[in-house]
Protein backbone atom coordinates (compact mmCIF):
# COMPACT_ATOMS: atom_id res chain seq x y z
CA UNK A 1 0.00 0.00 0.00
CA UNK A 2 2.70 2.17 1.05
CA UNK A 3 4.71 1.31 -2.13
CA UNK A 4 1.96 1.89 -4.33
CA UNK A 5 0.90 5.08 -3.07
CA UNK A 6 4.77 6.06 -2.91
CA UNK A 7 5.13 5.27 -6.80
CA UNK A 8 2.18 7.36 -7.29
CA UNK A 9 3.32 10.53 -5.70
CA UNK A 10 6.88 10.16 -7.84
CA UNK A 11 4.85 9.21 -10.92
CA UNK A 12 2.96 12.85 -10.36
CA UNK A 13 6.20 14.24 -9.47
CA UNK A 14 7.55 13.26 -12.49
CA UNK A 15 5.00 14.50 -14.38
CA UNK A 16 5.13 17.99 -12.76
CA UNK A 17 8.47 18.55 -13.34
CA UNK A 18 8.09 17.54 -17.00
CA UNK A 19 5.22 19.55 -17.79
CA UNK A 20 7.09 22.50 -16.47
CA UNK A 21 10.26 22.33 -18.44
CA UNK A 22 8.24 21.57 -21.94
CA UNK A 23 6.20 24.26 -20.89
CA UNK A 24 9.36 26.33 -20.01
CA UNK A 25 11.19 25.25 -23.73
CA UNK A 26 7.35 26.10 -25.13
CA UNK A 27 8.28 29.56 -25.26
CA UNK A 28 11.76 28.99 -26.35
CA UNK A 29 10.31 27.04 -29.32
CA UNK A 30 7.63 29.60 -30.12
CA UNK A 31 10.05 32.55 -30.35
CA UNK A 32 12.19 30.02 -32.63
CA UNK A 33 9.18 29.32 -34.73
CA UNK A 34 8.62 32.66 -35.00
CA UNK A 35 11.33 33.78 -36.07
CA UNK A 36 12.15 30.84 -38.54
CA UNK A 37 8.43 32.28 -39.86
CA UNK A 38 9.76 35.72 -39.98
CA UNK A 39 12.57 35.08 -41.74
CA UNK A 40 14.80 36.35 -38.63
CA UNK A 41 17.19 34.99 -36.34
CA UNK A 42 15.23 34.24 -32.53
CA UNK A 43 16.41 34.33 -29.23
CA UNK A 44 20.58 33.25 -29.47
CA UNK A 45 22.05 35.29 -26.62
CA UNK A 46 21.61 32.85 -23.64
CA UNK A 47 24.10 29.74 -23.93
CA UNK A 48 24.40 28.22 -27.29
CA UNK A 49 21.73 29.01 -29.90
CA UNK A 50 20.06 31.09 -27.05
CA UNK A 51 18.87 27.58 -25.24
CA UNK A 52 19.08 29.06 -21.73
CA UNK A 53 16.90 31.90 -22.87
CA UNK A 54 13.87 30.38 -20.69
CA UNK A 55 15.76 30.34 -17.56
CA UNK A 56 16.63 33.44 -18.31
CA UNK A 57 13.60 34.65 -18.07
CA UNK A 58 12.41 32.63 -15.30
CA UNK A 59 14.73 34.91 -13.56
CA UNK A 60 13.84 37.83 -14.65
CA UNK A 61 9.95 36.99 -14.62
CA UNK A 62 10.89 36.34 -10.16
CA UNK A 63 12.91 39.14 -9.70
CA UNK A 64 10.34 41.47 -11.11
CA UNK A 65 8.89 44.12 -9.09
CA UNK A 66 5.00 42.60 -7.68
CA UNK A 67 2.49 45.12 -8.10
CA UNK A 68 -0.91 44.15 -6.48
CA UNK A 69 -3.58 47.42 -7.44
CA UNK A 70 -5.16 48.96 -4.27
CA UNK A 71 -8.71 48.65 -5.97
CA UNK A 72 -8.28 45.07 -6.47
CA UNK A 73 -10.06 41.93 -4.52
CA UNK A 74 -6.40 40.85 -3.16
CA UNK A 75 -7.60 37.64 -2.30
CA UNK A 76 -9.48 36.35 -5.25
CA UNK A 77 -6.46 38.73 -7.51
CA UNK A 78 -4.12 36.05 -5.69
CA UNK A 79 -6.85 33.14 -6.69
CA UNK A 80 -6.84 33.44 -10.26
CA UNK A 81 -3.18 32.91 -11.05
CA UNK A 82 -3.22 29.78 -8.60
CA UNK A 83 -6.48 28.67 -10.15
CA UNK A 84 -5.43 28.74 -13.64
CA UNK A 85 -2.64 26.92 -12.82
CA UNK A 86 -3.83 23.97 -11.52
CA UNK A 87 -6.47 23.00 -13.94
CA UNK A 88 -3.85 23.52 -16.60
CA UNK A 89 -2.09 20.63 -14.46
CA UNK A 90 -5.32 18.52 -13.26
CA UNK A 91 -5.65 17.09 -17.05
CA UNK A 92 -2.49 15.20 -16.69
CA UNK A 93 -3.44 12.09 -14.59
CA UNK A 94 -5.37 10.46 -17.14
CA UNK A 95 -3.11 10.69 -19.89
CA UNK A 96 -1.28 7.00 -20.32
CA UNK A 97 2.34 7.44 -21.36
CA UNK A 98 3.34 3.89 -22.55
CA UNK A 99 1.87 0.23 -21.54
CA UNK A 100 3.18 -1.07 -18.02
CA UNK A 101 6.46 -1.61 -16.89
CA UNK A 102 8.10 -4.86 -15.50
CA UNK A 103 10.53 -4.86 -12.86
CA UNK A 104 11.59 -8.02 -10.83
CA UNK A 105 7.59 -9.42 -11.36
CA UNK A 106 6.41 -5.99 -10.56
CA UNK A 107 4.08 -4.12 -12.85
CA UNK A 108 4.23 -0.51 -13.03
CA UNK A 109 1.50 1.57 -15.21
CA UNK A 110 2.78 4.40 -16.68
CA UNK A 111 -0.70 6.03 -16.36
CA UNK A 112 -1.41 7.71 -13.19
CA UNK A 113 -4.90 6.50 -13.18
CA UNK A 114 -7.37 5.28 -15.93
CA UNK A 115 -10.74 6.01 -14.24
CA UNK A 116 -13.65 4.52 -16.01
CA UNK A 117 -14.77 7.91 -17.18
CA UNK A 118 -11.53 9.27 -18.09
CA UNK A 119 -12.36 11.63 -20.99
CA UNK A 120 -15.29 13.01 -19.05
CA UNK A 121 -13.06 13.60 -16.20
CA UNK A 122 -11.05 15.78 -19.06
CA UNK A 123 -13.91 17.65 -19.97
CA UNK A 124 -14.83 18.47 -16.51
CA UNK A 125 -11.31 19.91 -15.76
CA UNK A 126 -10.93 21.92 -19.18
CA UNK A 127 -14.93 23.20 -18.19
CA UNK A 128 -13.04 24.86 -14.79
CA UNK A 129 -10.58 26.16 -16.74
CA UNK A 130 -12.30 29.25 -17.38
CA UNK A 131 -12.50 30.35 -13.50
CA UNK A 132 -8.69 31.64 -13.18
CA UNK A 133 -9.14 33.84 -16.12
CA UNK A 134 -12.62 34.97 -14.48
CA UNK A 135 -11.41 35.72 -11.15
CA UNK A 136 -7.95 37.06 -12.13
CA UNK A 137 -10.23 39.63 -14.90
CA UNK A 138 -12.82 40.38 -12.25
CA UNK A 139 -10.17 40.86 -9.32
CA UNK A 140 -8.13 43.34 -11.20
CA UNK A 141 -10.91 45.95 -11.02
CA UNK A 142 -9.77 47.44 -14.80
CA UNK A 143 -12.40 47.29 -17.28
CA UNK A 144 -10.02 45.93 -20.14
CA UNK A 145 -9.51 42.79 -17.28
CA UNK A 146 -13.08 42.48 -16.90
CA UNK A 147 -13.82 42.69 -20.76
CA UNK A 148 -11.42 39.94 -21.53
CA UNK A 149 -12.13 37.60 -18.82
CA UNK A 150 -15.94 38.11 -20.23
CA UNK A 151 -14.33 37.31 -23.50
CA UNK A 152 -12.43 33.99 -22.10
CA UNK A 153 -15.62 32.95 -20.28
CA UNK A 154 -18.24 33.30 -22.97
CA UNK A 155 -15.80 31.56 -25.96
CA UNK A 156 -15.07 28.71 -23.57
CA UNK A 157 -18.59 27.98 -22.80
CA UNK A 158 -19.48 28.17 -26.40
CA UNK A 159 -16.38 25.90 -27.77
CA UNK A 160 -16.99 23.75 -25.12
CA UNK A 161 -20.10 22.39 -26.60
CA UNK A 162 -19.18 21.77 -29.96
CA UNK A 163 -15.87 20.11 -28.35
CA UNK A 164 -18.16 17.53 -25.92
CA UNK A 165 -20.48 16.95 -29.14
CA UNK A 166 -17.49 16.29 -30.77
CA UNK A 167 -16.12 13.59 -27.80
CA UNK A 168 -19.67 11.97 -28.31
CA UNK A 169 -18.59 10.85 -31.77
CA UNK A 170 -15.79 9.08 -30.92
CA UNK A 171 -17.30 7.69 -27.86
CA UNK A 172 -20.22 5.86 -29.99
CA UNK A 173 -17.10 4.41 -31.96
CA UNK A 174 -15.13 3.56 -29.20
CA UNK A 175 -17.90 2.44 -26.70
CA UNK A 176 -15.81 3.15 -23.50
CA UNK A 177 -15.26 6.48 -21.92
CA UNK A 178 -11.52 5.52 -20.30
CA UNK A 179 -8.16 7.03 -22.43
CA UNK A 180 -6.46 4.04 -21.43
CA UNK A 181 -9.08 1.61 -23.22
CA UNK A 182 -9.83 4.80 -26.54
CA UNK A 183 -5.55 4.77 -26.89
CA UNK A 184 -5.21 0.42 -26.49
CA UNK A 185 -7.99 -0.02 -29.37
CA UNK A 186 -6.05 1.88 -31.57
CA UNK A 187 -3.75 -0.38 -31.95
CA UNK A 188 -3.96 -1.09 -35.76
CA UNK A 189 -5.88 1.91 -36.90
CA UNK A 190 -6.03 5.36 -35.17
CA UNK A 191 -9.18 6.90 -34.57
CA UNK A 192 -8.45 9.76 -36.93
CA UNK A 193 -8.76 7.84 -40.34
CA UNK A 194 -12.55 6.42 -38.77
CA UNK A 195 -13.62 9.68 -37.15
CA UNK A 196 -12.03 13.05 -39.16
CA UNK A 197 -14.76 15.59 -38.76
CA UNK A 198 -14.78 14.64 -35.09
CA UNK A 199 -10.98 15.56 -34.76
CA UNK A 200 -11.24 19.03 -37.06
CA UNK A 201 -13.47 19.76 -34.51
CA UNK A 202 -11.73 18.91 -31.54
CA UNK A 203 -9.17 20.30 -33.10
CA UNK A 204 -10.54 24.17 -33.48
CA UNK A 205 -12.23 23.76 -30.14
CA UNK A 206 -8.82 22.91 -28.88
CA UNK A 207 -7.34 26.02 -29.75
CA UNK A 208 -10.08 28.15 -28.50
CA UNK A 209 -10.29 26.58 -25.07
CA UNK A 210 -6.40 26.85 -24.91
CA UNK A 211 -6.94 31.04 -25.75
CA UNK A 212 -4.18 30.52 -28.64
CA UNK A 213 -3.89 32.52 -31.60
CA UNK A 214 -6.29 33.05 -33.73
CA UNK A 215 -8.97 32.90 -31.17
CA UNK A 216 -6.53 34.78 -28.55
CA UNK A 217 -9.56 37.50 -28.44
CA UNK A 218 -9.48 37.55 -24.57
CA UNK A 219 -5.88 38.88 -24.41
CA UNK A 220 -6.08 40.80 -27.20
CA UNK A 221 -3.79 43.38 -27.06
CA UNK A 222 -5.20 45.95 -30.30
CA UNK A 223 -8.33 46.29 -28.24
CA UNK A 224 -7.73 45.45 -25.08
CA UNK A 225 -4.02 46.22 -23.70
CA UNK A 226 -3.23 43.35 -21.84
CA UNK A 227 -6.43 41.22 -21.81
CA UNK A 228 -7.33 39.61 -18.71
CA UNK A 229 -3.94 40.02 -17.16
CA UNK A 230 -3.65 43.39 -17.93
CA UNK A 231 -2.62 44.02 -13.72
CA UNK A 232 -0.68 41.15 -13.57
CA UNK A 233 3.52 41.27 -13.38
CA UNK A 234 6.10 39.54 -11.79
CA UNK A 235 5.59 35.64 -11.70
CA UNK A 236 1.87 36.13 -11.23
CA UNK A 237 1.16 37.25 -14.99
CA UNK A 238 4.43 34.00 -15.25
CA UNK A 239 1.56 31.97 -14.20
CA UNK A 240 -1.19 32.41 -16.45
CA UNK A 241 1.71 32.65 -19.25
CA UNK A 242 2.37 29.09 -18.11
CA UNK A 243 -0.82 27.83 -17.71
CA UNK A 244 -1.31 28.59 -21.41
CA UNK A 245 1.58 26.56 -22.49
CA UNK A 246 0.79 23.68 -20.09
CA UNK A 247 -2.64 23.78 -21.60
CA UNK A 248 -0.76 23.25 -24.66
CA UNK A 249 0.77 20.37 -23.71
CA UNK A 250 -2.17 18.33 -22.53
CA UNK A 251 -4.60 19.47 -25.18
CA UNK A 252 -1.60 17.85 -27.27
CA UNK A 253 -1.08 15.10 -25.57
CA UNK A 254 -5.12 14.52 -25.56
CA UNK A 255 -5.60 15.11 -29.36
CA UNK A 256 -2.73 12.53 -29.37
CA UNK A 257 -4.02 9.96 -27.28
CA UNK A 258 -7.93 10.20 -28.69
CA UNK A 259 -7.21 10.36 -32.39
CA UNK A 260 -3.21 9.94 -33.22
CA UNK A 261 -3.15 6.03 -31.80
CA UNK A 262 -1.46 7.57 -28.18
CA UNK A 263 1.50 5.63 -27.45
CA UNK A 264 1.09 3.25 -29.99
CA UNK A 265 3.84 2.59 -32.99
CA UNK A 266 2.72 1.90 -36.41
CA UNK A 267 3.44 -1.87 -37.42
CA UNK A 268 5.09 -2.47 -33.86
CA UNK A 269 3.94 -5.54 -34.24
CA UNK A 270 6.73 -6.15 -36.84
CA UNK A 271 9.03 -5.08 -34.52
CA UNK A 272 9.20 -8.56 -31.92
CA UNK A 273 10.15 -5.90 -29.02
CA UNK A 274 10.33 -7.06 -25.52
CA UNK A 275 10.73 -6.24 -22.22
CA UNK A 276 11.08 -2.40 -21.02
CA UNK A 277 12.26 -1.79 -24.60
CA UNK A 278 8.72 -1.52 -25.69
CA UNK A 279 7.40 1.28 -23.28
CA UNK A 280 10.13 3.46 -23.00
CA UNK A 281 9.98 3.63 -27.28
CA UNK A 282 6.30 3.96 -26.92
CA UNK A 283 6.79 6.87 -24.33
CA UNK A 284 8.85 8.90 -26.79
CA UNK A 285 6.73 8.46 -29.87
CA UNK A 286 3.69 9.92 -27.69
CA UNK A 287 6.51 12.14 -27.15
CA UNK A 288 7.13 13.30 -31.15
CA UNK A 289 3.57 13.43 -31.35
CA UNK A 290 2.86 15.99 -28.55
CA UNK A 291 5.76 17.77 -30.06
CA UNK A 292 4.43 17.57 -33.20
CA UNK A 293 1.09 19.35 -32.26
CA UNK A 294 2.68 22.02 -30.19
CA UNK A 295 4.40 22.60 -32.69
CA UNK A 296 1.29 22.23 -34.89
CA UNK A 297 0.08 25.18 -32.50
CA UNK A 298 2.71 27.38 -32.81
CA UNK A 299 2.50 27.02 -36.65
CA UNK A 300 -1.48 28.33 -36.98
CA UNK A 301 -0.30 30.99 -34.32
CA UNK A 302 2.26 33.04 -36.72
CA UNK A 303 0.46 32.25 -39.87
CA UNK A 304 -3.41 33.11 -39.58
CA UNK A 305 -4.66 36.41 -37.89
CA UNK A 306 -6.76 37.00 -34.99
CA UNK A 307 -10.46 36.43 -35.62
CA UNK A 308 -13.11 39.00 -34.77
CA UNK A 309 -15.17 38.40 -31.97
CA UNK A 310 -18.44 37.92 -33.77
CA UNK A 311 -16.71 36.01 -36.42
CA UNK A 312 -15.66 33.56 -33.30
CA UNK A 313 -19.19 33.17 -32.30
CA UNK A 314 -20.51 32.29 -35.52
CA UNK A 315 -18.10 30.13 -36.38
CA UNK A 316 -18.51 28.31 -32.70
CA UNK A 317 -22.45 28.08 -33.10
CA UNK A 318 -23.37 28.50 -36.68
CA UNK A 319 -20.58 26.72 -37.86
CA UNK A 320 -18.86 23.81 -35.99
CA UNK A 321 -22.01 22.95 -33.40
CA UNK A 322 -24.07 21.47 -36.36
CA UNK A 323 -20.67 20.32 -37.83
CA UNK A 324 -20.61 18.26 -34.54
CA UNK A 325 -24.59 17.06 -35.01
CA UNK A 326 -24.18 16.32 -38.18
CA UNK A 327 -21.33 14.16 -37.53
CA UNK A 328 -22.58 12.47 -34.04
CA UNK A 329 -25.74 11.42 -36.88
CA UNK A 330 -23.69 9.89 -39.73
CA UNK A 331 -21.76 7.77 -36.65
CA UNK A 332 -25.20 6.61 -35.36
CA UNK A 333 -26.46 5.63 -38.93
CA UNK A 334 -22.84 3.98 -39.62
CA UNK A 335 -23.22 2.37 -36.71
CA UNK A 336 -26.04 1.03 -37.30
CA UNK A 337 -25.73 0.03 -40.80
CA UNK A 338 -22.84 -2.22 -39.90
CA UNK A 339 -24.83 -3.62 -37.18
CA UNK A 340 -22.87 -2.70 -34.16
CA UNK A 341 -25.80 -1.62 -32.16
CA UNK A 342 -26.50 -5.19 -30.58
CA UNK B 1 -12.27 3.67 7.37
CA UNK B 2 -10.61 6.37 5.03
CA UNK B 3 -13.78 6.77 3.14
CA UNK B 4 -15.57 7.46 7.16
CA UNK B 5 -13.16 10.16 7.45
CA UNK B 6 -13.08 11.79 3.63
CA UNK B 7 -17.17 11.79 4.79
CA UNK B 8 -16.71 14.01 7.41
CA UNK B 9 -14.63 16.20 5.61
CA UNK B 10 -16.34 16.67 2.78
CA UNK B 11 -19.60 16.95 4.76
CA UNK B 12 -17.80 20.00 6.71
CA UNK B 13 -16.64 21.21 3.58
CA UNK B 14 -20.09 21.27 2.04
CA UNK B 15 -21.57 22.65 4.56
CA UNK B 16 -19.18 25.39 5.79
CA UNK B 17 -18.78 26.63 2.28
CA UNK B 18 -22.55 26.67 1.90
CA UNK B 19 -22.75 28.85 5.18
CA UNK B 20 -19.94 31.12 3.71
CA UNK B 21 -21.90 31.60 0.52
CA UNK B 22 -25.47 32.61 2.07
CA UNK B 23 -23.39 34.98 4.08
CA UNK B 24 -20.77 36.72 2.37
CA UNK B 25 -21.72 40.23 1.31
CA UNK B 26 -19.89 40.38 -2.15
CA UNK B 27 -21.98 37.92 -4.85
CA UNK B 28 -18.89 37.13 -6.69
CA UNK B 29 -17.56 35.11 -3.37
CA UNK B 30 -20.84 33.83 -2.73
CA UNK B 31 -20.82 32.13 -6.07
CA UNK B 32 -17.39 30.60 -5.81
CA UNK B 33 -18.33 29.47 -2.03
CA UNK B 34 -21.38 27.93 -4.06
CA UNK B 35 -18.69 26.09 -6.23
CA UNK B 36 -16.66 24.67 -3.27
CA UNK B 37 -20.20 23.22 -2.16
CA UNK B 38 -20.75 21.52 -5.85
CA UNK B 39 -17.15 19.89 -5.53
CA UNK B 40 -17.75 18.60 -2.09
CA UNK B 41 -21.39 17.30 -2.76
CA UNK B 42 -19.32 15.64 -6.55
CA UNK B 43 -16.87 14.55 -3.53
CA UNK B 44 -19.80 12.44 -1.86
CA UNK B 45 -21.02 10.98 -5.42
CA UNK B 46 -17.18 9.54 -5.84
CA UNK B 47 -17.23 8.04 -2.52
CA UNK B 48 -20.48 6.54 -3.26
CA UNK B 49 -19.32 4.86 -6.43
CA UNK B 50 -21.17 7.38 -8.83
CA UNK B 51 -18.21 8.78 -11.29
CA UNK B 52 -20.12 9.43 -13.55
CA UNK B 53 -23.21 10.92 -11.57
CA UNK B 54 -20.17 12.96 -9.65
CA UNK B 55 -18.17 14.39 -12.40
CA UNK B 56 -21.45 15.27 -14.13
CA UNK B 57 -22.55 17.40 -11.37
CA UNK B 58 -18.86 18.96 -11.63
CA UNK B 59 -19.45 19.89 -15.15
CA UNK B 60 -22.89 20.58 -15.42
CA UNK B 61 -23.02 23.07 -12.33
CA UNK B 62 -19.38 23.75 -11.51
CA UNK B 63 -18.15 24.00 -14.89
CA UNK B 64 -21.03 25.51 -17.16
CA UNK B 65 -24.00 26.98 -14.87
CA UNK B 66 -21.84 28.78 -12.04
CA UNK B 67 -19.62 30.07 -14.75
CA UNK B 68 -22.87 31.71 -16.12
CA UNK B 69 -23.64 32.93 -12.95
CA UNK B 70 -20.41 34.26 -12.74
CA UNK B 71 -20.76 36.12 -15.82
CA UNK B 72 -23.73 37.48 -15.32
CA UNK B 73 -22.90 39.03 -11.64
CA UNK B 74 -19.94 40.01 -13.08
CA UNK B 75 -21.67 42.24 -16.25
CA UNK B 76 -24.45 43.85 -13.95
CA UNK B 77 -22.54 45.17 -11.24
CA UNK B 78 -19.35 46.40 -12.29
CA UNK B 79 -18.42 48.15 -8.89
CA UNK B 80 -20.61 48.03 -6.22
CA UNK B 81 -20.42 44.75 -4.14
CA UNK B 82 -23.77 45.06 -2.13
CA UNK B 83 -26.84 44.65 -2.96
CA UNK B 84 -29.72 46.67 -1.92
CA UNK B 85 -31.59 45.42 1.21
CA UNK B 86 -34.63 43.77 0.89
CA UNK B 87 -37.93 45.29 2.56
CA UNK B 88 -39.11 43.78 6.06
CA UNK B 89 -41.76 42.10 4.41
CA UNK B 90 -39.53 40.35 2.15
CA UNK B 91 -37.60 39.40 4.91
CA UNK B 92 -40.40 37.50 6.54
CA UNK B 93 -41.45 36.21 4.22
CA UNK B 94 -38.49 34.24 3.25
CA UNK B 95 -38.12 33.28 6.74
CA UNK B 96 -41.24 32.03 7.13
CA UNK B 97 -41.19 29.90 3.70
CA UNK B 98 -37.48 28.04 4.74
CA UNK B 99 -39.02 27.91 7.76
CA UNK B 100 -42.25 25.67 6.62
CA UNK B 101 -39.48 23.76 4.27
CA UNK B 102 -37.51 22.94 7.15
CA UNK B 103 -40.37 21.81 9.31
CA UNK B 104 -41.90 19.60 6.18
CA UNK B 105 -38.32 17.49 5.38
CA UNK B 106 -37.54 17.08 9.52
CA UNK B 107 -41.23 15.29 9.19
CA UNK B 108 -40.02 13.50 5.89
CA UNK B 109 -36.68 12.51 7.39
CA UNK B 110 -38.17 11.52 10.96
CA UNK B 111 -40.64 8.80 9.89
CA UNK B 112 -38.01 7.34 7.27
CA UNK B 113 -35.97 4.71 8.12
CA UNK B 114 -31.85 4.84 7.57
CA UNK B 115 -31.13 2.22 5.62
CA UNK B 116 -27.13 1.48 5.08
CA UNK B 117 -25.94 3.21 2.61
CA UNK B 118 -25.73 1.33 -0.86
CA UNK B 119 -22.40 -1.05 -0.92
CA UNK B 120 -19.74 0.67 -2.82
CA UNK B 121 -19.25 -2.51 -4.63
CA UNK B 122 -22.06 -1.93 -6.63
CA UNK B 123 -21.72 -0.79 -10.29
CA UNK B 124 -25.14 0.86 -10.47
CA UNK B 125 -23.03 4.74 -11.11
CA UNK B 126 -20.81 3.28 -14.08
CA UNK B 127 -21.88 5.10 -17.12
CA UNK B 128 -23.21 1.31 -19.32
CA UNK B 129 -25.39 0.17 -16.29
CA UNK B 130 -26.87 4.07 -15.77
CA UNK B 131 -27.45 4.38 -19.68
CA UNK B 132 -29.16 0.34 -19.56
CA UNK B 133 -31.68 1.88 -16.85
CA UNK B 134 -32.22 5.08 -18.77
CA UNK B 135 -33.06 3.93 -21.77
CA UNK B 136 -35.11 0.52 -20.59
CA UNK B 137 -37.20 1.18 -17.39
CA UNK B 138 -37.13 4.81 -16.90
CA UNK B 139 -37.42 5.82 -21.01
CA UNK B 140 -40.42 7.54 -20.46
CA UNK B 141 -39.20 9.95 -17.69
CA UNK B 142 -36.38 10.35 -19.33
CA UNK B 143 -37.57 11.59 -23.00
CA UNK B 144 -39.76 13.93 -20.99
CA UNK B 145 -37.55 15.34 -19.12
CA UNK B 146 -35.36 16.17 -22.54
CA UNK B 147 -38.41 17.55 -24.14
CA UNK B 148 -38.85 19.66 -21.63
CA UNK B 149 -35.28 20.95 -21.60
CA UNK B 150 -35.41 21.22 -25.42
CA UNK B 151 -38.82 23.29 -24.54
CA UNK B 152 -37.22 25.60 -22.45
CA UNK B 153 -33.91 26.00 -25.14
CA UNK B 154 -36.57 27.34 -27.77
CA UNK B 155 -38.23 30.02 -25.08
CA UNK B 156 -34.63 30.68 -24.01
CA UNK B 157 -33.37 32.21 -27.72
CA UNK B 158 -37.56 33.26 -28.21
CA UNK B 159 -37.15 35.50 -24.92
CA UNK B 160 -33.47 36.98 -26.25
CA UNK B 161 -34.87 37.30 -29.74
CA UNK B 162 -35.42 41.17 -29.69
CA UNK B 163 -37.72 41.51 -32.59
CA UNK B 164 -38.93 38.70 -34.77
CA UNK B 165 -39.01 38.80 -38.38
Amino acid sequence: MISFILYKFLFALIFFVVALVVAMYSTYGERKVAAFMQDRVGPNRAGPFGILQPLADGVKMFMKEEVIPNTSDRKLFLLGPSLAMLTALMTGVVIPWGSPMNFNGHTFPLQLTDINIGILYVFGVVSLGVYGIMIGGWASNNKYSLLGALRASSQMISYEIAMGLAIIALVMKTGTLSLGAIVSQQHHTWNVFIQPLSFLIFLICAFAETNRAPFDLPECETELVGGYHTEYSSMKLGFYLFAEYINMFISSAIISCLYFGGYNIPFQDHLHLSGNLLPILQFLVLFAKILFFIFFFMWVRWTIPRFRYDQLMNLGWKGLLPLAILNILITGVVLWATGAFK
Amino acid sequence: MISLYLFYFLSFVAILSALLMVFSKNPVHSVLYLVMTFFAIAGHYFLLNAQFLGIVHIIVYAGAIMVLFLYVIMMLNLNQAIEPMKSNLQKLAGIISAGVLSLVLIGAMRTTEIKAAASTASEIGFVSSLGKILFSEYLLPFELASILLLASMVGAVFLSKKELD
